[in-house]
């Protein structure tokens, strides 16, 4: 045996900021490629940066399964639009939760000091396969145990969904304020897909899909792609006089049992969160954090992840929403992008309402969006896979 | 685009638009019809074999970490928390409580179905609190469920059983 002292590590090459972000809109159908989302989406966030693809030292790519675009080994096939020809580049692929974990790689690719000026591009096209995205998710479960069943992957949410309702007594109506609230944000968002005034009658009232999970409860697939631009210092101070800075990143899976744990708690986000957080030196979530996006493709997984997140106590999240805390204008903003719910679902891209979404609200460049109150701390989380992996990025504007 | 303050040049060239059944039968979406021939023959593995071999007996097996103490369901060969070898098989009732569940409206390609299908995860009795599994219920309607349910394994005939997950055919309330 080897003496170690206990704990995760956190040494740094150098800190890693943000200077630009792009993301192209959010839709059912594009006539665009993978590879032509991809580069608009890089495109635009080469210009936020004032940068040239040749400026760019290596390439991070995140993109969901492949069974969506029935190409095997996409990482490969999107080179060219992602910007990665004749440079370093890899692909990451945590499910959902590769919206967060392709710019934690990023992260990693500069913190460690191997790149400078690193490239980070998401992009998911999920109207390609048929007759539903929901076909490719039957590769997902376990071939002996589950898939006899012919289940489908919303059973899992409608499970936890009930799960969360019951332990902590919570109702239907609670958890549809989320997406009345996710769905109007997005309004203001230029590439949302599903935004609109909508009520509560109308969240309970639409079509049932896996009770308690209903039409209106969930946000759409979608086609998309966003990009990031992530940086060391000498580099940022260059570009910009507001460079956003990362100051912790987070992930953890729980265990592939997922029949296994109490489905009413996101451990894996709590224990991404501790990680994140004792990264960015934070010990008071709830006070700390001026603004985040956790990842709701659901109304009720806004919630969860708020508490898991620590944003929240058990429980307390749908009270937190009734009272308009998590409003735009409210004390803690939650999703102020419009989130998945109302902004679209295109599985890894939404790193750009996401993370880019915190990256804009601190740097003052989120426009009609922009929260109410002054932001110096934003989280922004992910979820994924068999329901079991948390990615965490805390962003601050303050050095 | 108006995202930040900045005048970004790069506009949104994406077009998008909804797809409907008609724009694949008129032709105007490019549409490729592929059946590769390709099957899969998995490994159940050491411990879900045994699992499965003892659902055809009409049994539910588990297995046991001496160090957490968890019996586990479904079963496997090593403890994923202790990272050691299971101690011990246990042989389980075939009974257990509904710990959460859904009323599905939709097939695995998201189309509806004619008559909805009660899934839920289910913990089995002897096993530790929370170890449940995926299956189905029946012989109940569906707003008579509810979460602490006990429910009992509904096997089909012995001489139908292949050793899959299916020779329960699904669980039903326990009266009373």
């Amino acid at each position: 045996m080897f003496e170690r002292i206990k704990g995760l590590k956190f040494h740094k090459k150098q800190d890693v900021a943000i200077v630009g972000a792009g993301i192209t809109l959010f839709r059912r159908r594009m006539n665009e490629t993978g590879k032509e989302l991809s580069y608009y989406a890089v495109k635009q966030a080469l210009e936020e940066a004032g940068l040239e693809i040749s400026d760019i030292d290596m390439v991070v790519m995140g993109s969901a399964p492949d069974s969506f675009d029935g190409i095997h080994m996409k990482g490969e096939y999107l080179l060219d639009g992602s910007g990665g020809s004749n440079r370093p580049y890899m692909r990451v692929f945590v499910g959902g939760g590769t919206g967060v974990f392709a710019p934690i790689a990023g992260y990693w690719h500069v913190a460690s000091g191997l790149a400078d000026v690193c490239l980070v591009i998401t992009e998911e096209k999920m109207s390609s396969v048929h007759p539903h995205p929901q076909s490719a998710f039957k590769y997902i479960w376990d071939p002996i145990l589950d898939r006899p069943l012919n289940p489908n992957l919303i059973w899992i949410f409608a499970l936890e969904m009930r799960r969360y309702m019951h332990e902590n007594n919570i109702k239907h109506e609670d958890i549809a304020l989320v997406s009345v609230k996710n769905k109007g944000n997005a309004l203001d968002h230029p590439a949302a897909q599903v935004a609109e005034k909508i009520t509560v009658e109308d969240v309970l009232s639409s079509e049932p899909m896996a009770l308690p999970v209903r039409r209106l409860d969930v946000s759409p697939p979608s086609d998309g792609a966003s990009a990031l631009i992530m940086v060391a210092p000498h580099i940022a101070r260059q570009l910009t006089d507001e460079p956003v800075w990362v100051d912790g990143v987070g992930w953890a899976l729980d265990t592939t049992w997922w029949t296994n744990r109490d489905l009413y708690f996101p451990r894996y986000v709590a224990e991404a969160a501790k990680m994140a957080y004792k990264m960015a030196h934070i010990t008071d979530p709830r006070k700390e954090i001026d603004v985040a996006e956790p990842y709701d493709p659901f109304d009720y997984k806004e919630l969860h992840h708020m508490e898991g997140l620590g944003l929240a106590k058990k429980g307390e999240a749908p009270i937190l929403t009734r009272e308009g805390v998590t409003a735009r204008d409210g004390d803690l903003p939650v999703c102020p992008s419009g989130g998945l719910l109302g902004v679209g679902n295109p599985i890894a891209a939404t790193m750009g309402v996401k993370v880019a979404e915190i990256y804009w609200q601190l740097a003052y460049r989120a426009g009609k969006r922009q929260v109410a109150k002054e932001v110096t701390t934003g989280v922004a989380q992910a979820w994924g896979d068999l329901m079991q992996v948390g990615t965490v990025m805390v962003l601050s504007n303050k050095r | 685009m108006a995202v930040g303050k900045k005048n970004i040049s790069a506009p949104l060239y994406v077009e998008g638009h909804g797809i409907e059944a008609e724009d694949l039968k008129e032709g105007k979406v490019t549409y490729v019809e592929d059946h590769p021939d390709i099957r899969y023959q998995f490994t159940a593995g050491q411990a879900i074999s045994k699992f499965l071999n003892g659902l055809k007996e009409g049994k539910i097996l588990a297995t046991k970490c001496n160090k957490c103490r968890r019996v586990m369901v479904p079963p496997r060969m090593f403890c994923e928390l202790c990272y050691r070898p299971i101690d011990e098989w246990v042989e389980l009732e075939d009974t257990g409580t509904v710990e959460t569940f859904s009323i599905s409206y939709i097939d695995p390609d998201a189309r509806p179905l004619d008559e909805p299908e009660i899934v839920a995860v289910i913990s089995i009795d002897g096993a530790s609190p929370k170890m449940g599994i995926l299956h189905k219920l029946g012989e109940v309607e569906p707003d008579k469920v509810y979460i602490g349910m006990k429910v009992k394994a509904v096997w089909k005939l012995p001489e139908e059983r292949e050793g899959m997950i299916t020779d329960i055919l699904y669980w039903k309330p326990i009266e009373g």
